[in-house]
Order: C-alpha cells, then structure tokens, then sequence
C-alpha cells in the first residue's frame, strides 16, 4: 500500500507541476527515483514534523500540492498544532501521508501505535480523513486526492494487505462502498474502515454459514461521513456493528454513532468493536494486538453472533 | 532614538485600534512599527490594490500578537480603510486580536500561537525556488517566540537550503509576557545561536529608520539572513516603555486612550 501510494506520487508529480514530495528522515532508498528524475521538487528533511508541515502549508499557499510521508503517530500527534493551524484553518491542499496507521507498528510499542489518528484528525474543521482497504483503492485514492481542495490525512496499513476493492467500485472521496450486500432486510450492518473491511468481510462469511446476513459497507472516507449511505443501508438493519483499528474513544465507530444520532429518532442498535482506552501493553504483531482486542475475523463474527441472537431472543420475548 | 511625525502617527493608528476594541496587546505592536514600516516603505515589492500579485515579496508576523502594528501599516499603505482599526475584535470585525489570512487584504499567514511562521516562510521561499519567482521572504519574529522549538527546526532546515530569499526579523525587545527574557529565558549570546544554524547575522538598532533601509536592502547573499532588532517595548508611550504591565491590556477606556495620545504627543526619546 505504501509503494503504491509513494509510486503515485511521483507519477501524479511527472503529471502535474504542482505536486512535491516531502519525506521526513524515511530511511536509505524511499523515493529514489523521483529524487532521481524530479529533484526539485523532492525534498528529503530532517526528523523536525512541525517545520515540515509548516514548510508544506507555505509551499501550498504558494499553488503547490505537497505530499507529506513519514509516521503516523508524529505526524498526528508531534505535529498536531502545525495540521490544526498552518493546514486546517488556512484550507490547505496538503497531503499527509501516516506510515503505520492502528497497530501495525506492534512490536515497536506505545510510541509508534497510531491507534488515536482519526480522532486526532476528524476533529479538525476542512480536514478530511482516510484510511483506505488495498493498494488498488490507494491508488484510486491517490488519483482523486490531486484536485481535493482541503487537506488529506491519509492512513497507511501494513501492506501485502488482501486486496478486496475492485475497479468497478469507482472510487469518489467521501463516498462509501457496498463491499456485501445482504439478500433481505433483518441483517446486520457492517460499517467500516481501513482494512478492517477485510476482517468484516470475513466475519461475514463466516456469519453467513449460521444463517446470519449481512451487509459490509466500507467507508474509505471516515470524514467527510457518507451518512447518505449509512442511514440507507442502516434503515433496513437489524444492527449496525463497526470495526476499526483505532481506540474506541472519537475514532470511526464515535463518527457513526454521532450521525445515527443526530440524523434519527430511534437508532439501531450499535455495537463498537475497536480498541480499549489503553496503552498497548503487549508487542508481537499487528495480529497479536488486534486478536488481543477482538477484532479478528472470528472474533468479530463470535461477538456480532452474539448480538444477533440477543435481538432475536429480545424480539421474541 | 527620536521618533518622526510619520512614527507617532504610525503609534496613534495602532491606539485608534486599542481604542476601538478596549483591549489588545500595546507594548508587542509599538516595538514593531519601524521595522514593519521600512518593509511596507523601502523593502517589499508589493500591490496594496493587488494583495495576491504572485511576484510579490511576502511578510509574515510570525508574533501575531502584535497584530497591531501591522494593521497600522497595512492600512496606512491601503490594503484597507483605517476605520477598520474602529471596529478591532468586535463581533462581526475583520481586525481581531491575531491576524487572519483570507479575512485580511495584505496578511500572508495566520498567525497567533508563536513558532508557526518561520516554517511557513520556509517554505514559500521554497516556493518562489520551485516556480523560478524573485519574491523574497520576510518573517517577524518576536524575542519570547524564538523559545519556540518550531523556530529552530525552521532554521536547521533554512541553513540546509541556503536560502538567501529567506530573512528572519527578531523583535529584540527583551522583555517578554512574565518579564525580562534574560530571566526567563536568556537568549545570549543570540548571534552566535543564529551564525552556528547558518545565517547571515545583522544587528541593528530596530528604531532607526535609516539603519534599518540600509540592512534590509544590502543583505548578504547565499544564506538566509536573520535582523536581530533592538527595540524597547512600548516604545513611543513613556509609561509603557520597557513595562511588561503592558504587554497586554483588557479594559482600555477612554482616559487610558487619552493617556496614550498624549504620551505619543510629548514623546521625547
């Protein structure tokens, strides 16, 4: 996901004048070849997030559209007043591109875990958030993010994810994707984001052979919401459940409980699956914290099990 | 130093302001006015009529606090009538307490927390490298900013660039909001910090009007250079000068005005 994303890059940068690179301290070899062939408009810093997000909103008030990269977590959080102020309230058209977005980082601990991103973000006003389900929609993604006026926070996954998107989904920022479409009403609606749409997708094969439908509806975008499609597809549900690699305090889930909400008199019930108001306290692998948090693919079809038929017992008594 | 009449009618535009709004921050914006002033008058190329001209030279008040003093200057050269200065932080004005970009003709960058605008400048004088523009990069720093981690990341990275269409302005007042910076935060020795991170270091009295036309237009080429300025704070109102209870004042009423006016009047370095 991160070599496309990057390979992009420098080919929206042979494309368009206006597009510059800027890394901060990436490691020996990122980019090589648009330092190669666009070195003018590639600029490789050193390890200071502020300075390079200040230094890209003044590249952009000047008509250039910079492609920020380096970690996640010390882009969202070391440099928090730098995305609010000089990117946000200036309606900038950077680009931030967060290396290692949820847990991937999960041996390096605590420090690096971008577990806190979308929160951090989506409370920004004109910042857009996403966190997209392959390499394939990186690149749509990528495609539709030249002419995006405001700027863009944009997760990385681990990569080699599996790649679930398809050409025919087109791709529009802000708009969500029906990944599985359930037969008939009654079902369970599945809302999500980043790759977790993999593990939903999963858990909804695995739902299906108990005779539980549902709908896995993907939400590239977490802001701006597609509250179109989600009280479209929430109306016939029997239950929305939400799936994020993020904590469960202001990420994804929160943004689909606030529109539920706010857009309708009764709501559904909705079942948050996410990560606890902790601090990781395990290393291992991505899949070691997320297993550790319920959000693999049988544990997230086990606990969505369990508040079907908690309905459905309900609706009988 | 001695201040002209265009000095005290300068101060009085930014009373006009203090007045208008019962508040705002005095002794920020009157240590500032002869530097911005011979950028507006001597330095910059710039279009009051045409705010946005891309070959412009850009000025940022990094120390948005003294957004004052660039009020008077902006509406001095045109960029908007001086009745704005009227209507400072009320409800509906386009002057508030920090300046905004996109509300107000001539401001380049919204400034207020400190530390944002070195970076910002950065990398608009790597945008005029990039697009093959002449403009050259003036940003206003204050002397309590420069504790801001975000300055020195900004210039590290100028120093890498070589940026000689980069300039750095210090208001050197040396008294910040608590007091004195040689106790809360000494500085010194200032120009040995800036020389070490790669700029051409000029010092100069930030009063002298002259002085000040002299450095700001035979600056050193291949590197970005930094002004430091010495200013007093306050300067022109005796019972503000070098006095941190005027820093900032809420409740400025009309004796308050009056006091100032007449001060400016009487003034007498």
């Amino acid at each position: 996901m991160r070599k496309v994303c990057l390979d992009t890059i420098h080919s929206l940068a042979h494309r368009d004048p206006r597009v510059v690179f800027i890394g901060s301290d990436l490691g020996a070899g990122v980019m090589d070849e648009m330092k190669q062939s666009l070195p003018g408009r590639f600029f490789m810093e050193g390890i200071y997030e502020a300075n390079v997000v200040g230094m890209a909103a003044g590249m952009a008030m000047d008509g250039f559209i910079p492609y920020v990269n380096t970690i996640a977590t010390f882009l969202t959080r070391r440099a928090f007043e730098q995305v609010a102020l000089d990117l946000c309230l200036h309606r900038l058209p950077v680009r931030l591109i967060g290396n290692g977005g949820g847990v991937v980082y999960a041996p390096l601990g605590p420090t690096h875990l971008a577990v806190d991103d979308f929160a951090l973000m989506r409370v920004l006003p004109n910042m857009t958030v996403v966190a997209v389900s392959d390499a394939n929609e990186m690149r749509r993604l990528m495609e539709a993010s030249l002419d995006w006026p405001d700027p863009i926070y944009i997760r990385l996954a681990k990569g080699g994810d599996k790649v679930i998107s398809c050409e025919d989904d087109g791709f529009a920022i802000g708009k969500a994707i029906v990944r599985r479409r359930a037969m008939k009403s009654g079902h369970i609606l599945f809302a999500t984001t980043g790759v977790m749409t993999t593990h939903a997708l999963a858990a909804a094969d695995s739902l299906a052979a108990l005779g539980i439908d549902s709908t896995v509806l993907h939400f590239h975008t977490v802001k701006p919401l597609d509250v179109d499609a989600l009280l479209e597809h929430a109306k016939e549900a029997c239950a929305v459940v939400t799936v994020e690699e993020h904590s469960l305090i202001g990420g994804f889930g929160s943004a689909i409980l606030e529109a539920l909400s706010d857009r309708l008199l009764t709501l559904p019930p909705v079942k948050r699956l996410g990560l606890s108001d902790e601090f990781a306290s395990i290393y291992g692998s991505q899949n070691d914290v997320l297993e550790a948090s319920g959000l693999m693919p049988a544990q997230i079809a086990d606990t969505t099990a369990q508040l079907f038929n908690a309905i459905i017992e309900g609706a009988r008594r | 130093m001695p201040l002209d009449e265009r000095a005290i009618n300068l101060r009085k535009l930014v009373v006009r302001g203090l007045a208008g709004g019962g508040r705002g921050h005095l002794g920020p914006a009157l240590s500032l006015i002869e530097m911005l002033r011979v950028l507006y008058d001597d330095v910059l190329r710039h279009q009051p009529d045409n705010p946005l001209w891309p070959e412009r030279d850009r000025c940022i008040l990094s120390k948005g606090h003294g957004c004052l003093a660039l009020y008077a200057l902006l509406a001095d050269q045109g960029y908007f009538p001086v009745e704005a200065l009227d209507d400072f932080c009320k409800r509906n004005a386009m002057l508030g307490g920090h300046p905004e970009a996109g509300k107000i003709s001539g401001v380049e960058a919204s400034t207020g927390s400190l530390g944002h605008g070195m970076p910002i400048g950065l990398g608009m004088a790597l945008a005029a490298r990039m697009a093959g523009r002449g403009s050259k990069i003036f940003v206003v720093v204050g002397d309590g900013e420069i504790n801001e981690g975000s300055v020195w990341e900004a210039a590290l990275c100028a120093g890498k660039h070589a940026l000689d269409n980069y300039t750095v302005l210090i208001d050197y007042n040396k008294i910040q909001a608590s007091g004195p910076t040689a106790d809360i935060q000494d500085l010194e020795p200032l120009t040995d910090k800036w020389r070490s991170f790669g700029f051409a270091v000029t010092e100069v009295n930030g009063h002298d009007v002259a002085a000040l036309r002299r450095t700001l237009t035979s600056l050193p080429a291949g590197k970005p250079n930094v002004v430091i300025c010495h200013t007093v704070k306050g300067k022109g109102v005796s019972f503000a000068e070098n006095n941190p209870d005027w820093h900032h004042k809420a409740k400025i009423g009309e004796k308050e005005v009056s006091d100032m006016l007449s001060a400016l009047d009487s003034y007498h370095a």
